[in-house]
This record gives structure tokens, sequence and C-alpha cells, in this order.
């Protein structure tokens, strides 16, 4: 079985044999092979093209940047999404600006660990994925698949685009599958991940299988969820949303970010400027709580969106 | 590692003089367009950084990596820039290289190794770092990257970061520092408590220079040392030019903080100044020579602008509004 992790060390594998201009850069990511071993063996694979950096996510980034203006592809890792923020200005001011100031583009990727985990705590847990979508010229994507790791890996380095690739630690060893696709749906495109009638379910990350599992739960009263996983929050499928929300008339919106702002905020306005007409009840979200993510495994499983959470939303939702 | 390296020769300095005083008479004219209320945004200009400018970019080759900061005017001609991409970049000619979406001193092209630069002070040092490491992977040696920055860049955690995982790199990369004396208004007072900031270089392992930054001979020769050893395989090379910005920040900026010692102290000498009586000196050339050079570099610069100010803005009706390359990642988000 091929877990999510798994699929991420075999696609940078596969990028690495099929395109010379790919190399990788991070934080003892060669022999040590990753701190979650996300690089295990590939730098005994492709010597000289798995390079450990000194602790500094600056210039992981901007090295990355550089090389990309040079012809190379880049896939850089944050040790976590968390840190990433000390590479923060490389990406938005840097590689955000180059195609649109220069007309050169920045085919970077930036590697995300993102999410929440039993006792990873206010700086190692966090989902980062709406700051980073809210400055222009990035792609973000948050893969909720063992399939989508893959393939929407491979996809983020071919393309000529900087992307933030925000891969979930809570999914790493949880999710598996038996074969990887080839093929998927493109970088963009949303997913419907069960069909409904009743709600509109709208989620992406980890925040999928919470949502499949309250989808489930509700169906055993007979309520049918429709969820959608986002697959990339930008560019948002604003269409395959609002094409949901047309069948069901309701909209709920289940993010592991913090709620001020956020891909929650992002959806619910879209929906309710494009598609007002659409809504048979005011949208509703459920985010993790405001405030840092905490590490004992008690608070931090009631700070996050749960099955039990979004099930609850859902059913006041249904007026149920 | 080779072998001697060439003296700096007659032709040398001056093709190097020239350069500095084209970019001397083009930020003159910067500066009157400024105050005309011809120039969109800010004019920052480089007074009294030419000599360590031009010695940076005039020894830089083709298919080198330069990424010039604010007071490089001069390094940036050196480098192969030009009057009339300069003229379009500030007076926001719709035919420069940033096509309005970027001006003044952001602009390059870094497809030719111009990398543009970023407001954010130190950015620019990783960056230059990976273009080299990239051409390194592709097997290509013997190529140098340089960029500049000022004494609050050194500041930076970007400096600092991109200089120390180039040095882990052993990278061919020339940081040029003009300790200037002032970033913005802030003192090296309050800029840092080293002795030097060539001690800077210890710190990292990397071999370090010093250069009299208003002496174009000592700033080619030491530009001339710094860059042959980075390409010849010595690793990341800090160089420290003493100098004084001779205007303010900005053209914005009246520059009142100057402390008035500084003017009649060594680093207060204006370059250009000191390498015309050079020049005169070893009668190289006559005060005559030199005001008919200034004559052709001011009659370049002034029909350059004249030509430009006569090129188009550009029209935000045609601009794609694109910062993704990739058409199909476009979201609209207008109100319709």
């Amino acid at each position: 079985m091929i877990t999510y992790l798994e699929a991420i060390r075999l696609a940078q594998q596969k990028a690495l044999a099929t395109d010379p201009r790919v190399f990788l850069y991070g934080q003892d990511i060669g022999n040590f092979g990753g701190a979650f071993k996300a690089t295990k063996n590939l730098s005994a694979e492709f010597p000289g093209r798995v390079l450990d950096a000194p602790l500094s996510e600056d210039a992981i980034v901007g090295m990355a940047i550089g090389a990309a203006i040079e012809g190379a592809r880049p896939i850089v890792e944050m040790q976590f999404a968390d840190f990433s923020t000390c590479g923060l200005n490389q990406i938005v001011n840097h590689a955000g600006t180059l195609f649109y100031r220069t007309g050169v583009p920045c085919p970077i990727v930036v590697r995300l660990p993102s999410g929440g985990t039993s006792g990873g705590g206010p700086f190692h847990s966090q989902s980062l994925e709406a700051i980073y979508a809210h400055w222009p010229g990035l792609v973000v994507v948050t893969p909720a698949t063992v399939e989508d790791a893959y393939t929407m890996l491979l996809e983020a380095v071919a393309i000529d685009d900087p992307v933030v690739f925000c891969e979930h630690k809570f999914l790493y060893y949880h999710l598996k599958a038996e074969t990887l696709p080839e093929t998927s749906l493109p970088i963009g495109k949303a997913r419907i991940a069960r069909t409904g009638r009743d709600a509109t379910v709208v989620t992406h990350g980890a925040m999928l299988h919470e949502s499949l599992a309250a989808a489930s739960e509700l169906a055993e009263d007979g309520y049918q969820l429709e969820i959608v996983d986002l697959r990339s929050v930008k560019p948002l499928d604003t269409d395959t949303v609002l094409a949901s929300v047309a069948r069901t008339g309701r909209l709920l919106v289940v993010s592991e970010e913090w709620p001020w702002g956020g891909v929650s905020a992002e959806v619910i306005s879209r929906v309710t400027t494009e598609g007002f007409g659409l809504l048979d009840a005011a949208p509703m979200r459920v985010n993790a709580k405001d405030t840092p993510v905490p590490y004992h495994p008690d608070l931090w499983s009631v700070h996050r969106p749960t099955a039990s959470t979004i099930a609850a939303a859902a059913r006041r939702l249904l007026d149920l | 590692m080779s072998k001697t390296i060439a003296p700096v020769t007659e032709s040398d300095y001056l093709k190097a003089y020239r350069v500095m005083l084209l970019s001397r008479v083009l930020e003159e004219k910067l500066a009157s367009l400024y105050r005309a209320g011809m120039i969109k945004g800010g004019v920052f200009l480089g007074r009294g950084q030419e000599a360590l400018s031009t010695a940076t970019g005039i020894h830089l080759r083709k298919g080198d990596i330069f990424a010039p900061l604010i007071r490089d005017q001069a390094g940036r001609l050196a480098f192969g820039d030009t009057v009339l991409d300069t003229l379009r970049t500030y007076l926001g000619s719709q035919l420069g290289s940033m096509r309005g979406r970027d001006g003044n001193i952001h602009r390059g092209r870094p497809r030719d190794g111009y990398y543009a630069m970023i407001s954010h002070l130190g950015a620019m040092v990783p960056a230059v770092a990976g273009g080299l490491l990239a051409r390194r992977l592709r097997g290509e040696s013997g190529v140098v990257g340089a960029t500049c920055l000022g004494d609050g860049g050194t500041s930076t955690g970007a400096f600092h970061e991109g200089l120390n995982a180039a040095a882990v790199d052993k990278l061919p990369l020339v940081v040029v520092v003009a300790n200037n004396q002032y970033a913005y208004s802030t003192p090296n007072s309050r800029q840092y408590a080293c002795a030097d900031l060539l001690d800077k270089a210890a710190g990292y392992g990397i071999a370090g220079h010093k250069a009299d930054g208003t002496d174009l001979l000592d700033c080619l020769q030491t530009l001339r040392k710094a860059i042959h050893a980075a390409r010849e395989g010595g690793g990341p090379q800090l160089v420290v030019a003493s100098l004084l910005r001779l205007v303010g920040h900005g053209e914005h900026d009246d520059f009142s903080y100057l402390d008035k010692n500084l003017k009649t102290s060594a680093v207060g000498a204006d370059c250009l100044l000191v390498a015309e009586k050079h020049i005169v000196d070893q009668g190289w050339q006559t005060t005559d020579d030199l005001a008919e050079w200034r004559r052709e570099a001011e009659q370049e610069v002034n029909s350059t602008a004249d030509r430009v100010r006569r090129e188009p803005s550009p029209d935000a009706e045609e601009d794609d509004w694109a910062a993704l390359s990739r058409p199909e990642y476009r979201e609209q988000f207008a109100a319709v």
C-alpha cells in the first residue's frame, strides 16, 4: 500500500528521474531523507541533486527563485509549513511578483508540510494556504488524497508558475492507496468527493475526510451531504462550487484554518456574491478556533473541526 | 587557481571613467526630470558610488549574473543596461523592460543574468546564490554572480542567510557592500557594532576585500581581484568599500541628517572628481577632453530622454492583469 507521504516521495523521485532541470533543496533532506522521510533514499539515487540546506528558509526559497530564473525546476521543502513564514518574503514578494514584473516565470515548488497532528502544538501545526493565496502570483494547492498528492506534485513541478504545495501531515500515514494514477483532474479543478442532494460541504485537505465522516453520519439519518474537495485553493474552482450549491441550495464550508479571512471566507464570499439566489439558507462555516494550535491532544481535538462538529453544523444548516 | 591578475591599465581606467560619467550625467537628468514632475514615482541616485558600482559591473562578463541595487546606475550601465531602458523605466514608457509594471531601480532582464531587485534588502543575495547553484548543476563553470547592497542591507536576515548558504556551497558569489555611512537617515553607529563590516567575512568563512570607494583605481583593482577569485573557485567574496552617499536617500530627501564632518573626511570625496584629477594628473586626457566627453554624454542622455517622452504610457485597458503565466489559472474577481 502506498501512503500519502510515500506518494510525495515517489512524485519527487519521478520528477528527478524524468526532468534533468529538477533538484531538491531543504533542511535535512539529503542522506537523512527529511524530517518526515519524504526524500528518503533520493540523494543516493540522484547524487548531487538532493541538497541539504542550512537552517535558512529565506535563503532556501531565495535560492530556488534564482535557480528558476536560470531554467531549473527546484522543489524546496520547508520542514514545517509554520517555518515558511521565515521565507515568506521571498515567496510572496519575489516569486509571486517575478512574472508580472519581468515576464520571466518562476517555476518553483515550495512544499509545506501543513496542518495539525496530535501533539504538534502551536508551531508545527499551521494551515497557511490562505495567506499565500492572498498574494497574487502564486498557485496554492491542498491535495487531500494519495492520488492527488502524487499527480498534483508532478503537475506543480511541470507548470511555470510558483506553487505552494500544502501537503497535510495528518494524512501522511493515515491515507493509503493501492496504486498511483498517471493522470487526474488538473490543478484548478475541484472534485465532487461524495454526491448528495441536501447540502453542499466545501472543504480541502485533511478536513475532506472529517467531512466525509460527517456525511456518513448524516446519511444514517437519511440526509445526503454533497462534499466538494477544492484540491487547489488558488485558483479556486468557483464553478464547481456554484453548480453544487445550485443542486443543494445550502452551503457549509469546512476548513482547518483559523477563521479570520481564509478559504472558508473566500468561498462564502464568492457564493453569496455570485450565487446568492441559489441559497435557501445563510451559508455556514466551521473553522479551527481563533487561538494558536494547542499542544495537548485533548485541546487540539477540540480546536480543529471534526466529523462531529461538522455534522452538528450540517444539522443546524438543515434545520434539524 | 590561476595566475596573475592583469593590472588596471590606462585604457581600463578611462573606459570605467566614461561609464561613471555617463551614469552621473544620466542621474543628473533624472533629478532634473524629477523636479519637473516628469518621473513616475521616486528617484534614487548613486552619486558618490559610481566608482565602486562601475568596478563591479565592468568586471562581469556576458553569462555572469548581476543583481544591482538602488545606487547602481553605473554598474548597470557597465553590465549592459542602457540609457534608453533606464529612462523608459523612470518615465514609465510602455516600451521599457518593466512595461510600467515596476519602475525606477526595480528593473532588469533576468533572462540575461540581469536580475530585477525587489525592495526588500538582502533578498537578492540568496537569489543570485541560487542562480549560481543552478548553473553549477547544469555543469557550467567559470560563472560569477555579483550583488550589491549598502551598510543597512548587511543588517538583514536575507543577507546573512544568503551569504552563509553560499559559503556552505562555496558558490562564486561576490557581495559588494557600499558602506555609504547612512541607511536612509540611520548612521552606521545605529546600524552595526562590529569594528568594520569586513569583519563579517571571517564569520562566514569567506574572503574579504576592503576598498576605498572614492578611488576608482582601488575599486577596479579590488573588484578585479575579488571577481577573479570567485571565478577561479575561491568561493564567496565580500567586498566592503567606504564612501559617502553624496545625496539624500531619494530626491525627495533633503539629507538634513548628514554629519557635515563626513563631507570633509576621507570618505566624503566625490569619486568622479577624484578620477578626473587622476586622469589629468597622469596626462591621459586634458580637462578639455573630459569636458567634451561630458558634452557627449549629455547629448546622448538628452536626446534619449526627448525620444522616450514621446513614447506611449502603458494602457490599463491593454494590460492582461496576469500575475500567473498560465491563462487558465487567472481568476476573474472584478465585480460586474
